[in-house]
């Protein structure tokens, strides 16, 4: 017994759990790094403008599905409202822009701050819901938001509240940052504000509020036995999520100059849930996956005169694969079926060595 | 000191505890008694889970039954589960810590957790995933999570359910030493009598919600009436 103790505690020495990062994890951090730097410096100047601004919507829904990504995969909280939080935060920092001189990235924090709020109220009376019931709550919440949009308009540089005037004729575009007009410029804009949201998660995951969602989602009795505050941490996750999709909102804005209530319908949240299960919702690679499958795919298939719709059929097909065979989704099986596929390439080849 | 009065739980038609009154003194108590008992369900009253009809359960001078459930560990309250309740997402590290965190706590975070996974003599280490451990390990996680942080009730539910015997009389060991190791006061419930003999100083017995007997755990387990309810003759 004490032999095991002393076993344990020498096993236990700090030197063993030192936070020096493990081999895996230093090959994974340097190829997110090289990943990165790749995409800030080198594709803008590869790819067409189409493809510039693709990217950019990339970015702004990669930040979207990581809020989503968070609340279904780390708390278990099904939302299907995520296109209307979105359009809060656009409609909010178009508000502002139009409104103020303030610089962009105050008016980020500011969309972001006020999305919170919004996602807080809709989050407070939810949160007594789960699963199924909680999906409906924010799909109906969602299609309300759709419909008090269409009313009240996007602001168009009016006067007044809402900032609204439809009889204007010629319509301000919604500004940039003065360092980001251009579109090569306001893509790698809208990727720092991206890697900053995704740190902001990473941040959460690896402390005290990531080790309570883990306790939540497995399971409630015990993260109350553990003395966590399970409704102060599910609002948490509620107002973390809501605030990276307001900010995502205001890149969104910037990014394509005109709001329309046309481009949030609620069924985008349906998708938009649809790429996150497939891009997988354990890893953070996982939205950078459904940013893709949600915004360049598309631009592909336009770009190659093939209609975007069969994308919904694909989105369907795609969530079934992943539900019935690969739950962490793609972001977990590509790398698994690439490392699969090495080790078959190396067998076959050193089986045509031999003689 | 736990003393419970007249604690009545029922759940419609079914009455899960009739007026049980009972006081834990200190060391180790042995909760003990048949299925549907009323044991887990008087444990899910100390937690918080269950709100009973009636009675009160004094923890220490305070009254336990006013705080919400996750004050309740906060104040000190520990327990574990019948199924056990490790998060498998996390390390083994983080599953302690996260206790801590949320507790009174004592000294530094990485000390105290690293001593108390040293205390459940849990032979992994630390930063390995819980999903990576076998049954016995993952007990032990339950076991450090429940000592860390200074708790004043621990409340061990069946922890050696489905254990190998090697394996049992280990955390036989750890649960015998966590009075004197935290200052907390232990109860176990357990079908294992070699378990709850080696364990606890006394022991009491639950029959259909009712208290009927309880004491020094050798003279409770030779009592007529606990032979006939729950031992069964020989």
């Amino acid at each position: 017994m004490s032999g095991t103790v002393r076993a344990t505690l020498e096993r236990a020495s700090p030197a063993r759990i030192a936070r020096r990062p493990s081999r895996p994890q230093l090959i994974k951090a340097s190829i997110t790094t090289v990943l990165l730097l790749f995409a800030f410096f080198a594709l803008p100047e590869l790819l067409s403008l189409y493809y510039v601004d693709t990217m950019t919507q990339v970015a702004v829904y990669s930040m979207v599905t990581l809020a989503l990504g968070l609340l279904v995969g780390r708390v278990g909280l099904f939302s299907l409202g995520q296109a209307a939080v979105l359009a809060i935060g656009a409609w909010a920092a178009a508000r502002l822009l139009f409104a103020t001189t303030q610089p962009y990235p105050l008016i980020l924090l500011e969309a972001g701050l006020i999305t919170m709020v919004a996602g807080l109220v809709i989050g407070l009376p939810a949160l007594r819901l789960r699963g199924l019931y909680l999906a409906l709550i924010t799909l109906m919440l969602a299609g309300g938001i759709t419909v008090v949009l269409a009313t009240v308009n996007f602001p168009n540089g009016g006067h007044g509240f809402l900032g609204y005037n439809g009889s204007l004729l010629h319509i301000p575009p919604i500004r940039r940052p003065s360092i980001a007009a251009s579109d090569p410029a306001y893509f790698r804009y809208s990727m720092v504000v991206a890697i900053l949201m995704f740190a902001l998660v990473l941040a959460h995951i690896k402390t005290r509020p990531g080790r309570a969602w883990a306790a939540i989602r497995q399971s409630e009795p015990a993260a109350l036995a553990a003395g966590i505050n399970t409704t102060l941490y599910k609002l948490w996750a509620f107002a973390l999520a809501s605030f990276i999709t307001g900010v995502a909102g205001g890149v969104l804005a910037g990014a394509i100059h005109y709001l329309y209530s046309i481009n949030f319908p609620t069924q985008d949240s349906i998708t938009l849930l649809a790429v996150t299960l497939m891009g997988g919702v354990f890893s953070l690679w996982g939205a950078v996956v459904a940013g893709f499958l949600y915004q360049f795919l598309p631009a592909l298939l336009n770009n190659w005169g093939v209609s975007a719709d069969w994308l919904i059929i694909l989105f369907g097909l795609g969530v079934l694969q992943v539900l019935t065979t690969a739950p962490a989704g793609l972001a977990d099986q590509f790398p698994r079926d690439m490392a699969r596929l090495g080790r078959l390439l190396r067998r076959a080849a050193s089986r045509g060595d031999a003689p | 000191m736990i003393e419970v009065s007249g604690l009545t739980v029922r759940y419609g038609g079914v009455t899960s505890l009739d007026a049980m009154s009972l006081t834990f003194e200190q060391g180790t108590c042995g909760l003990i008694g048949p299925n549907g008992a009323g044991k887990t369900t008087f444990f899910n009253v100390l937690s918080g889970f269950v709100r009973p009809a009636a009675g009160t359960v004094r923890a220490f001078g305070l009254d336990l039954l006013s705080m919400a459930h996750y004050r309740r560990a906060r104040w000190g309250v520990r327990r574990t589960f019948q199924t056990e309740q490790a998060i498998e997402e996390l390390s083994v590290f983080d599953n302690v810590a996260m206790v801590h965190e949320h507790s009174r706590q004592g000294g530094s975070r990485r000390g105290d957790v690293l001593d108390a996974i040293a205390f459940a003599g849990l032979d992994a280490d630390p930063a390995a995933s819980v999903r990576t451990l076998g049954a016995g390990q993952r007990r032990l996680v339950e076991v450090a999570r429940a000592v860390v942080g200074r708790p004043r009730l621990v409340l061990l539910d069946e922890p050696a359910a489905g254990l190998p015997d090697e394996e049992t009389s280990h955390l036989a060991e750890v649960i015998r030493r966590i009075p004197e190791h935290t200052g907390a006061l232990a109860i176990l419930v357990d079908h294992d009598m070699s378990l709850v003999s080696a364990c606890c100083t006394t022991t009491a017995v639950l029959d259909f919600g009712k208290l009927i007997a309880s004491g020094p755990t050798a003279a409770v387990l030779r009592d007529d009436a606990v032979i006939r309810a729950y031992l069964g003759v020989a």
